[in-house]
């Protein structure tokens, strides 16, 4: 009785919606569109949401530790283009990526110390933390905005800019993450602390969880996973364009995560949560796309769905009143 | 009487002879002095009392693109050149700031004297440009055009640039290839957009079997969703002929998707830009087929005569209405050897 329980309450969870209505949308298009079902319209589309997939994930496990990580997409483009501008500058490439990394650890540090141990919402010190990266980058560290790829990092362009047996390295490389972050939020010890301390912070430090430096890691490992999908962006469309701080990604990721069902007020979710969220996003824009509609109707349809996700999320998995979190009842 | 009259001719004859004299010696002694010299222009002086403590402020959509970085370093030459203050104030990709800088502008003491502004859509900025001149700072747009008219604009026909992108495709698209071209435009309401768009239908329009099979916004010159829609619309379209892109930057990545498809060469790209380092290098890696250059270089230039122009005059704002529209050229694979693309450190 308590298993079959326990299986229809797994179904009716926001994943499952997500999924559902995603199956409902790829079969209509399937039917309607021609050529939507076709092994290279898939694979397109496909590519074109790796690089939204892998910084969803990074986005992921900072939320589902009950933070959120809003400096990801300027950690994204200014390490990157950092690592291309010394490369091209004659700096060896070894050198200029580990150099690239550390400035995002660096960083992922500060963000992770301000939220953990200052205590300061996480809301306000990544926002802060991504208009100084920006800014960094704009007045200090970078030569132009735009950065082509230099020549000289052609020995790692296999990252995004090559296929596999047809399938590009981008796509590749999501599903190495979506195997890697499942593991870290599964089987490691960390990674279920993570979902303890996302759960409530307070019992997590009762027992015996060293919550901060736990933290710390989490913003730690969200730079690191925006940096590999800097590369992962930069080598597939030959630029990194650090103006793509001021446009909407960053609400594309929020949107992926929390469509999938990881609760913006965390300890829910997981890799699923962000597959499904990434697919559905990822079908709708290549349909519309195909329809040839406008881009503001697109970003029209795309708010329309998270609202509906939420709501019915709402619904389904209401608010329990002793916690403040959502889905305990 | 008579007699009186003739003294008087002749007393005047005197005069006249006297002060010819007077004038021829003065000359001499001018002629000698050029000798060792120079002749005073009379212009100069009061040039270049004109420019001092006056006050220019840039207002661009961003800094760091090569385009206003390119026009910035040569406003800049001008304004030490000159002796007048020459600021810049970014509006960073973000509309709203941007009306509020010149919002402020209007407001701030010592009001600037020229305002030159990259307008990021046609109607954003209109009213506050028309309410800038009416305060007395002339306005001069630069390159991206709002409704208004002001003082002077200096910047590519975008119309013309469309057209010539248009043409181009429509040649090479004959009756022997699909015919299918997919456009991608810039955000919806951006000058470039919007005036470019009607070059394009102005040749296609004369042209109804080329066949436009998708047109499709990038956003805000979004390379990734750039790539994104051309890989989408390759796999629907394989047979396409040719795309016409918005700007160079993002269309190194609808080049680099076309390439990623094996159609280099089949599927053209042509594109339009301020012909720097990023034309030769996509026209050499052979993501660009057609580009048409705006010339940044020449550009700042003809903004830089404006800003001279607008210092210069003194009646109220309004009355003088100057366009510089930029001479285009085409740049192409097979000649991209000849033209020289020019960088920052180009610029003096």
């Amino acid at each position: 009785m308590q298993s079959l329980n326990k299986k229809i309450r797994f179904k009716t969870d926001q994943q499952m919606i997500v999924l559902l209505i995603s199956l409902i949308i790829f079969v209509i298009f399937s039917f309607t569109l021609s050529n939507f079902f076709s092994a290279g319209n898939l694979i397109a589309m496909m590519r074109s949401i790796a690089v939204l997939a892998i910084l969803g994930l990074g986005m992921a496990i900072v939320v589902i530790g009950r933070g959120i990580d809003l400096s990801m997409v300027a950690l994204m483009a200014v390490p990157t283009a950092l690592v291309m501008t010394l490369v091209e500058s004659g700096v060896g490439l070894a050198l200029s990526i580990m150099v690239g990394v550390a400035f995002a650890i660096v960083v992922g540090v500060i963000n992770g110390v301000l939220v953990a141990y200052a205590e300061i919402p996480a809301l306000f010190v990544t926002l802060a933390m991504g208009l100084v990266l920006a800014g960094l980058g704009q007045v200090g560290i970078l030569k132009a905005d735009m950065v082509s790829w230099p020549e000289g990092m052609d020995p790692v362009r296999w990252i995004g800019g090559s296929n596999v047996f047809g399938v590009p390295s981008s796509v590749l490389v999501a599903a190495a993450m979506f195997l890697f972050v499942n593991w870290f939020l599964r089987k490691t010890k960390i990674g279920r602390f993570i979902y303890s301390i996302g759960d409530n912070p307070n019992t997590a430090r009762t027992t015996g969880i060293f919550v901060r430096p736990i933290m710390v890691l989490q913003y730690v490992l969200a730079a690191l996973i925006a940096v590999l999908a800097g590369l992962v962006m930069a080598s597939s469309n030959n630029l990194m364009d650090t103006r793509i701080y001021n446009l909407s990604l960053i609400y594309d990721i929020i949107l992926v995560v929390v469509l999938g069902g990881v609760g913006l007020s965390g300890g829910r979710g997981g890799v699923w949560s962000v597959l499904v969220g990434t697919l559905l996003v990822g079908i709708v824009f290549n349909g519309m796309t195909i329809m040839n509609f406008p881009l503001d109707i697109q970003d029209l349809f795309k708010g329309i769905i998270l609202l509906i996700a939420v709501i019915v999320d709402s619904f389904l998995n209401p608010r329990n009143e002793e916690t403040g979190q959502q889905g305990d009842i | 009487m008579k007699m009186t009259a003739n003294t008087k001719a002749t007393q005047f004859g005197m005069k006249s002879l006297l002060a010819l004299t007077i004038a021829a010696v003065g000359t001499m002694v001018g002629v000698a002095h050029a000798q060792d010299g120079a002749i005073k222009d009379p212009e100069r002086t009061h040039y270049y009392e004109v420019f001092k403590g006056k006050r220019v402020v840039f207002v661009p959509v961003f800094m760091g693109l090569d385009l206003t970085e390119g026009w910035s370093k040569i406003m800049t030459i001008q304004a030490k050149r000159l002796g007048y203050n020459y600021e810049v104030r970014n509006a960073n990709f973000d509309t709203s700031a941007g009306v509020q800088i010149l919002t402020q502008l209007l407001s701030e003491k010592p009001k600037p004297d020229v305002v030159v502004i990259q307008n990021p859509d046609v109607t954003s900025y209109a009213k506050l440009e028309k309410r800038m001149e009416d305060a007395g700072i002339r306005v001069i747009q630069l390159n991206m055009k709002s409704l208004t008219s002001t003082t002077g604009f200096a910047g590519a026909d975008a119309t013309v640039i469309g057209e010539t992108q248009a043409e181009w495709v429509v040649k090479q698209c004959g009756p022997n290839t699909s015919r299918k071209v997919l456009i991608l435009n810039g955000p919806t309401t951006a000058p470039w957009t919007v005036y470019m768009q009607e070059g394009y239908n102005n040749v296609l329009s004369k042209n109804p079997d080329i066949k436009v099979v998708a047109r499709q916004s990038i956003g805000n010159y979004d390379s990734s969703k750039a790539k994104s829609i051309t890989e989408v619309t390759l796999k629907q379209h394989p047979d396409l002929c040719a795309i016409m892109g918005v700007w160079d930057i993002p269309d190194l990545a609808t080049g680099s998707a076309v390439k990623d498809a094996g159609k280099s060469g089949k599927v053209l790209v042509s594109t339009s830009g301020g012909g720097g380092e990023v034309a030769c290098k996509g026209l050499q890696t052979k993501a660009f087929d057609h580009y048409v250059s705006y010339d940044v270089p020449g550009q700042g230039r003809d903004v830089n005569d404006l800003i001279q122009m607008a210092l210069q005059l003194n009646d109220q704002p309004g009355k003088v209405k100057v366009a510089h529209y930029t001479p285009l050229s085409v740049f192409t694979q097979a000649d991209v050897a000849s033209h020289k693309c020019w960088t920052l450190d180009t610029l003096n």
